[in-house]
């Protein structure tokens, strides 16, 4: 299972088939040959120039003053503050996401009404919004200049609302085609036989779209970790208090007084944002090969 | 009930707000919009937007043809470490990406001292804006063309080689057109994400107005440093547009697209 094909790919095209390629032939590819193996080494050395280098470059800088620089650099107080608001941020937008975002599915699946269709739209403006401009539009309701909505600027709930907004197509997309591949055989059957419609959700329905939910939580959870341009106007960035990660390191960059050591602690925290996203789409990973092999 | 807590969610986190954008940068009547857009520093910023975004385009289409072949059509050690490689960057912050970018190319980067040399510039200059936007965009068009190749087979282009076809024949004449679709939609993704980009090429770019500065960059400029917030709108707005097309776009791509 692949980490970003659903999300971006929509219900319609992408899923229903690879799921039936995967699981016909076992990947009958050819062996490479001169062409192929020469493209195969170019894609390679693009790759290492553009992410590996510069990846291991990051984690080699967080440890350039030994473990000591990097264990004091990411529990110096604002930055632990700020590394502990972003995780909690993260969890806490993976959730909700994941419940509002199932229900989203749910309804435009099993529930359509005239208008959904552009529902189904509106679902993806956020993707294909620059993060710049969520973080405009974010201010243009929630600074305080209308009387249709409170002011957030500078408040932790600015933050949360914005995230959610950023990562609502996240579990919508993931959801959406698993509800669309369902058999209802079971539901009916147990609905046939008195359960109510709860009783069918959690027993029959929840169990097997729940692969994809914590699939869209996973990468909602690592997108809110490292977003930066949809917060940056909303934040204010008050250290200790709204002050997010991703603006911490990039405060770190622009301190041009001591440049050394604060790129080390800007390579620090980037390095715990790293491991964390690793860790949970890691986890994802392994829970959805699990799965796929149980059938 | 559902339908009404799905419908009042999804409208008061998406609608509203953009409702309300187009409001405020409508406001003051189109006259203010369109001279925000005519000052030579916009107009700059979106021709730098453009020349990037359009550099990272085109790498981000070659580049993931040639990944989604591989990965679909050949067997070799690594391939699902490879895959695994391609859907990286979606996890990683663009902040975390501008600054990863810098340590190796910048200045006083792994390479700074080789590049000092070249008249190449890569850090505060466009190519390292170019690589930090096909960075965030990377996974795009592999990811919608993969699975087409996987449910097209291979008999088409096994057919074709054994009645003679050379590989560039083999990929002109049955692959492209088999992918094509689906290579469109991942296009259109691909420019959706690289005209948006902020964060790693905030980092990247230096930010120089007039120089590095592209339209999302001005639009932070704008409200942080100059506190022009009704210019930023006015810019913000195009790039709404642009977000819009693009959706309306790939749907439409998506429904023709055969099941």
């Amino acid at each position: 299972m692949t980490l970003s094909l659903d999300t971006h790919d929509g219900p319609a095209p992408g899923a229903r088939s690879a799921r039936r390629a995967r699981r016909g032939v076992a990947r009958a590819g050819q062996p490479l040959r001169p062409a192929s193996g020469a493209a195969l080494g170019v894609v390679v050395l693009w790759l290492s120039l553009l992410v590996l280098l510069p990846l291991a470059a990051v984690v080699g800088r967080a440890f350039g003053r030994g473990g000591s620089g990097f264990w004091s650099a990411v529990t110096d107080p604002e930055t632990a503050a700020a590394l502990k608001l972003t995780l909690a941020l993260a969890v806490g937008v993976a959730i909700v996401g994941a419940v509002m975002g199932t229900i989203v599915a749910w309804v435009l699946v099993r529930e359509p009404f005239p208008g959904s269709r552009a529902l189904e739209l509106v679902i993806d403006i956020p993707f294909a919004l620059p993060t710049v401009v969520a973080g405009v539009v974010m201010l243009a309701v929630y600074g305080g200049q209308t009387a249709l909505a409170p002011n957030l600027v500078g408040t932790r709930v600015g933050l949360f609302v914005t995230l959610l907004f950023v990562t609502l197509p996240f579990t919508v997309r993931t959801v959406q085609p698993v509800l669309l591949d369902l058999d209802r055989d079971a539901e009916q059957a147990a609905a046939s036989l008195g359960a109510a419609p709860s009783v069918v959700f959690r027993r029959i329905v929840l169990p097997q779209i729940l692969p994809a939910v914590a699939s869209g939580a996973a990468l909602a959870f690592a997108r809110a970790l490292g977003e930066y341009g949809s917060l940056v106007f909303i934040s204010s960035n008050l250290p200790f208090r709204t002050e997010v990660a991703s603006v911490l390191i990039y405060g770190k960059l622009q301190d041009a007084d001591h440049p050394g050591i604060a790129t080390q602690q800007a390579a620090a925290i980037s390095t715990v944002l790293l491991l964390a996203s690793a860790l949970v789409l890691g986890l994802l990973d392994l829970i959805q090969r699990r799965v796929a092999r149980r059938g | 009930m559902l339908r009404t807590v799905a419908v009042l969610y999804v409208g008061i986190l998406v609608l509203v707000p953009l409702a309300l954008i187009a409001y405020r940068t409508f406001q003051p009547g189109l006259g203010e919009f369109l001279s925000a857009l005519s000052r030579p520093d916009a107009v700059h910023a979106f021709q730098v937007t453009a020349a990037v975004a359009g550099s990272a385009v085109v790498i981000d289409v070659v580049f993931g043809v040639a990944v989604a072949i591989l990965l679909a059509r050949y067997r070799f050690p690594g391939r699902r470490l490879l895959s695994a490689f391609i859907d990286l960057p979606v996890a990683v912050s663009p902040i975390v990406v501008g600054l990863a970018l810098v340590l190796v190319y910048g200045p006083n980067g792994w390479f700074g001292g080789s590049l000092a040399g070249s008249p190449l510039q890569v850090i505060n200059a466009k190519p390292g804006m170019v690589l930090a936007t096909v960075f965030v965009s990377l996974p795009l068009v592999v990811r919608a063309v993969v699975p087409v190749l996987d449910q097209a087979g291979v008999e088409q282009e096994q057919a074709a080689s054994s009645l003679g076809a050379n590989s560039v024949q083999r990929f002109l004449r049955i692959t492209l057109p088999t992918i094509r679709v689906a290579l469109a939609y991942g296009t259109v993704l691909s420019i959706a994400r690289c005209l948006g980009e902020f964060g790693a090429v905030l980092v990247v770019s230096g930010n120089v107005a007039g120089e590095t500065e592209t339209a999302t960059l001005r639009i932070g400029n704008l409200i942080d440093q100059e506190q022009d917030t009704q210019s930023a709108y006015a810019i913000a707005f195009v790039l709404v547009l642009a977000a819009l097309a693009a959706i309306v776009v790939s749907a439409y791509i998506r429904r023709r697209r055969p099941a």
